[in-house]
């Protein structure tokens, strides 16, 4: 009896815990979930496989892995099989044309295909045939035709074959880089992990750049605001003596710059960005710089609360007081001083906020206030998928997916940033 | 408390005149509304006509003139009447805020029913199985936007779940007479995402309690477990929750347009503010935007009030 010893260096649970507390620690799925799709938003439209707007009509609600292409019962290279005596057992080559060279067929290495192909077994005369060693090459699929029967020539006046190839079963990582729609086709028969990809690019530019137009707006008001609050600052206004005492009539006191400001945020948030958003687009139509200018409006009055309460925190520290003191201007020391302050606030701001405008974005587009078709926003082909969600489910569920799993890395990510860079925007968690 | 409500209802005030001011004065720069009443080919209208069609929807008054006679009507109870369907606005919005009111209600419902009992679960089970699994689904509700979460819901129990070949819910729409299959899709499909944000609000507030002094002391001297938690706990937790709560009952006229739109259902948001957008049908447009923001400094409101009812602490202002 031999007793086996444990090895004590090696435990894979140690290695398992530290996994785990490192993905506990950062966020590696949401980065890369992000870092995929900047990646996609970048190089997307230049890899996307298939064009972007042009569908291919026989491809109509493929699901994602198939390609179910009928091709038409009586195509141009139909086989003639009237050219010679045939007797029967003896096989002959023939080659097909197929109206498209972007499909490839599953050929076995014997020869065979794994899918259905049929012929025109209505006509009249239809020999009793058999295909095998099957090729392709690009649009020509070639085989070699054995005839069970005899076929004399003039006894029938002729004999076209029609190939009609169906294709329904599924493989997938075949698709890359011709043949498959590997997430399916839409209604127009469009593919749509294409659209996806040109979706990503201009999701990002749109959300993009209205975060950094709503967070200028928001930092710079959020600044002003903190700065004018109360009045600390002198106030424009003059002096004047009423029944022997001396008054101060305040023409525009800075602090009511920030009563202006703080109030109209206030009332901004008591409308509700839908509306906005329609009438905006109703009064300057529909197109991508509405839209930046309607997510900006959304993005900038998140800011101004957060900057505004840390900028007020900032401006009583001595270095502001010295500037001051030297002399600085106030937007030296707005821009100076206290800016540097509220930057790391403002990315965690940002950050928070960019999931809401992408949500924001996508319902726009959904609701026809946005980008419009065809330009594949991702919630635009999410609408447009909404009528045929029996028969494609995948066009819902492909760029709803999108919007979902970037969304909820933002998420991760935001909660994450807000934590190491500025917690006391926490709450208990 | 009267000072409160005296300088709150100055705010609603201005907030209403400031939003009606905006649109009247942006869809009044847009386009000429008497456009809808030509036929696209421009034939057809002489400019008499295009005069006394200008004269009748009261084109040529001055700006000022129209908006000072648009607030006095509104006063009156009267919005004027829908360009596009030529019926009073008052009627349409009557119409079709039941319906609106009755979607927003079940998924109200719906996300206080499923929010506020789970984020008392997870904080109490804090870091068990449950607590995840509530967490993750917290997570998911508010990544998903409320069309893809509808559409899902459709998905799976409107074609998957199809028991006897007949689905298992409508996929959409309201019959005249009531019935509660027609509400279910809808309201959770509203409710997911405010219910997530309950839930993520009761647990944290209620994780904060149970750290709390007098929850120890409380159980230190023998008090079970749920006397604790339902007697003491929960009541102080539960300040939060409920406030925000109605804050986002009326937020809500947001995403009701949208699960609107997926469940064709009749409401306001829908019929009344989507197709006004799409008519250029500016009397509907305002008269929805007004009642709109009315009922969204109508629920404000009641919530701050709400606040200091049920946290003595607060004080307003």
């Amino acid at each position: 009896m031999t007793t086996e010893t444990t090895n004590s260096q090696f435990n894979p649970m140690k290695y398992w815990l530290i996994t785990w507390s490192f993905f506990r620690r950062y966020p590696v799925f949401p980065a890369v979930i992000l870092v995929v799709l900047v990646i996609a938003a970048i190089i997307g439209p230049t890899v996307a496989p298939y064009e972007r707007d042009i569908g291919d009509v026989r491809a109509r609600h493929n699901l994602p892995g198939t390609v179910d292409i009928k091709f038409p019962t009586k195509p141009k290279g139909g086989i003639d099989l009237t050219s010679s005596d045939i007797s029967a057992g003896s096989t002959f080559v023939a080659t097909y044309e197929l109206p498209t060279d972007n499909v490839i067929f599953d050929i076995d290495d014997d020869g065979s295909f794994n899918n259905n192909i049929s012929w025109n077994e209505d006509s009249p005369n239809t020999p009793d045939i058999l295909f095998s060693n099957i090729t392709q090459e690009g649009s020509m699929l070639s085989f070699e035709i054995i005839t069970n029967e005899d076929i004399i020539d003039g006894q029938n006046d002729s004999i076209i074959l029609d190939v009609q190839v169906i294709r329904t079963d599924t493989k997938l990582l075949d698709f890359w880089p011709d043949g498959y729609h590997f997430m399916g086709n839409d209604h127009v028969g469009r593919d749509v992990f294409s659209r996806l990809l040109h979706g990503a690019q201009i999701s990002m530019m749109v959300v993009g750049i209205s975060l950094v137009a709503g967070m200028t707006i928001g930092v710079a008001l959020g600044l002003i605001a903190g700065y004018t609050a109360t009045r600390y600052e002198p106030n424009i206004g003059f002096n004047y003596t009423y029944k022997g005492k001396k008054r101060r009539f305040s023409i525009l006191a800075p602090w009511l710059v920030d009563e202006f400001i703080t109030r109209f945020v206030d009332i901004w948030y008591a409308l509700p960005f839908l509306m906005v958003a329609l009438v905006v687009t109703l009064i300057f139509g529909r197109g991508l710089t509405v839209l930046m200018g309607v997510l900006a409006l959304i993005a900038w009055s998140g800011f101004v609360r957060v900057i505004r309460a840390q900028t007020l925190i900032i401006r009583e520290l001595d270095f502001v007081a010295s500037a001051k003191i030297n002399g600085a201007t106030s937007f030296r020391i707005m821009y100076k001083h206290i800016f540097p302050g509220v930057l790391n606030t403002a990315v965690v701001v940002a950050t928070l906020n960019t999931s809401g405008l992408i949500l924001a974005e996508s319902v726009l587009s959904f609701v026809g206030a946005g980008i419009q078709p065809p330009t594949p926003a991702w919630g635009v082909m999410t609408n447009e998928g909404r009528d045929y969600l029996a028969i494609a489910p995948h066009q819902v569920m492909v760029p709803g997916g999108a919007i979902f799993l970037v969304v909820l890395a933002l998420n991760f990510l935001g909660d994450w940033l807000r934590d190491r860079l500025d917690p006391r925007l926490r709450q208990v968690d | 408390m009267l000072r409160f409500l005296a300088g709150r209802l100055f705010s609603s005030f201005l907030s209403i005149i400031g939003a009606t001011l905006a649109v009247f004065t942006l869809t009044n720069f847009h386009n000429d509304p008497r456009l809808l009443f030509v036929p696209d080919s421009g034939n057809g209208i002489t400019q008499e006509q295009w005069d006394k069609l200008g004269e009748r929807l009261g084109m040529n008054k001055p700006f000022h003139e129209r908006y000072i006679d648009w607030i006095g009507r509104t006063l009156r109870g009267d919005l004027g009447i829908s360009l596009a369907r030529q019926m009073a606005v008052t009627d349409i919005v009557m119409a079709k805020i039941p319906a609106t009111l009755e979607l927003a209600l079940g998924g109200w419902i719906f996300a206080i029913a499923l929010g506020i009992p789970t984020g008392v679960v997870a904080a109490v089970f804090r870091g068990s199985f449950w607590d995840y699994l509530a967490r993750g689904a917290a997570l998911v509700g508010q990544a998903a936007p409320p069309f893809v979460t509808g559409l899902v819901l459709i998905y799976i129990f409107n074609q998957w779940i199809t028991p006897g070949g007949e689905p298992l819910l409508p996929a959409g729409g309201r019959k005249p007479e009531f019935d509660v299959k027609d509400y279910v899709l809808p309201c959770i499909a509203l409710g997911w995402g405010a219910a997530a944000a309950l839930m993520r609000l009761t647990r944290s507030s209620m994780l904060e309690i149970l750290d709390s002094e007098y929850i120890r002391l409380a159980r230190a001297k023998g008090v079970s477990f749920t006397t604790v938690i339902f007697k003491h706990a929960l009541r102080n937790a539960l300040i939060a929750p409920v406030t925000s709560a109605l804050l986002i009952f009326s937020g809500w006229l947001n995403g009701a347009l949208v699960v609107e739109i997926i469940f064709s259902w009749p409401g306001i948001g829908y019929d009344a503010l989507y197709r006004a957008v799409n008519d250029n049908d500016f009397p509907l447009l305002l008269g929805t935007v007004f009642v709109f923001i009315l009922i969204y400094l109508i629920f404000a409101t009641i919530a701050d009030i709400a606040y200091t009812i049920i946290d003595p602490r607060v004080r307003l202002n």
